[in-house]
C-alpha cells in the first residue's frame, strides 16, 4: 500500500484524527501538545498518529495536504489545519461545531 | 542564526503586505503577523498556505516553528480600533 493510500485510509477510518509528534500523554512538540489540549478540552474522542514513529507518513502527510508542518487535524476527512488554526477555531467555538457536526 | 527580519523580507518579497511583523530571537521559533489584501475571501488554511509558499523550503529546514496570524486590512483595523 502506498504512503498516500495509507494516509487516505487513516483519514477515512477515523472521524477526528490528529497527526502529531508523540502522543497525547507524551507530546514531543509544543504545537502538537497545544492541539491535543484543544481537543481534550472539548471532551471529544480523537485518534492520533505519531509521525515520529513513521517517517513515511511524516513526510507524506505534508504532500497530501500541501501543508509543511505537524500537527495536522482532520475531521471527517476534511483537513482543518495546523496548531495556529486549531487554536483559533477552538477559541472561536468553531472547532466544537465542526466536531459535533452542527 | 536566522533572523526574524530575514523571514519578514522573504515573505514581503512574495506577498504584497499591508502590514507585517515577524518576531522571535532564538533562531528557530518565530511568530508572524501578516495583513494583506490577498487574504480577502480566503479560508485560514489558504491564507497560511500562501505564507508557507512564500517561504518555500525554509519551512523544511531553517524554520522549526512559525506561528502565523493572518488578517485582511479590514480585520486588522477592527482589531486595532
Amino acid at each position: 500500500m502506498t504512503t498516500n493510500a495509507r494516509i487516505k485510509k487513516l483519514i477515512d477510518d477515523n472521524e477526528v484524527l490528529l497527526f502529531m509528534k508523540g502522543n497525547p500523554t507524551f507530546p514531543q512538540c509544543g504545537f502538537s501538545s497545544l492541539a491535543c489540549q484543544a481537543l481534550g478540552a472539548l471532551d471529544t474522542s480523537f485518534e492520533t498518529v505519531d509521525v515520529l514513529q513513521d517517517p513515511e507518513i511524516r513526510e507524506g502527510i505534508k504532500v497530501f495536504s500541501n501543508w509543511p508542518t505537524i500537527p495536522q487535524l482532520y475531521i471527517r476527512g476534511e483537513f482543518i489545519g495546523g496548531a495556529d488554526i486549531i487554536r483559533e477555531l477552538y477559541e472561536s467555538g468553531e472547532l466544537a461545531k465542526k466536531i459535533s457536526k452542527e | 542564526m536566522l533572523q526574524a527580519i530575514e523571514i519578514q523580507k522573504i515573505i514581503e518579497a512574495q506577498l504584497k503586505c499591508h502590514f507585517i511583523k515577524v518576531s522571535g530571537d532564538d533562531g528557530t521559533h518565530f511568530d508572524a503577523v501578516i495583513v494583506s489584501d490577498v487574504f480577502k475571501g480566503q479560508t485560514m488554511i489558504k491564507q497560511h498556505q500562501q505564507v508557507y509558499l512564500a517561504l518555500g523550503s525554509m519551512m523544511q529546514n531553517e524554520i522549526h516553528a512559525l506561528s502565523i496570524k493572518t488578517y485582511t486590512p479590514d480585520e486588522w483595523s477592527q482589531i486595532n480600533k
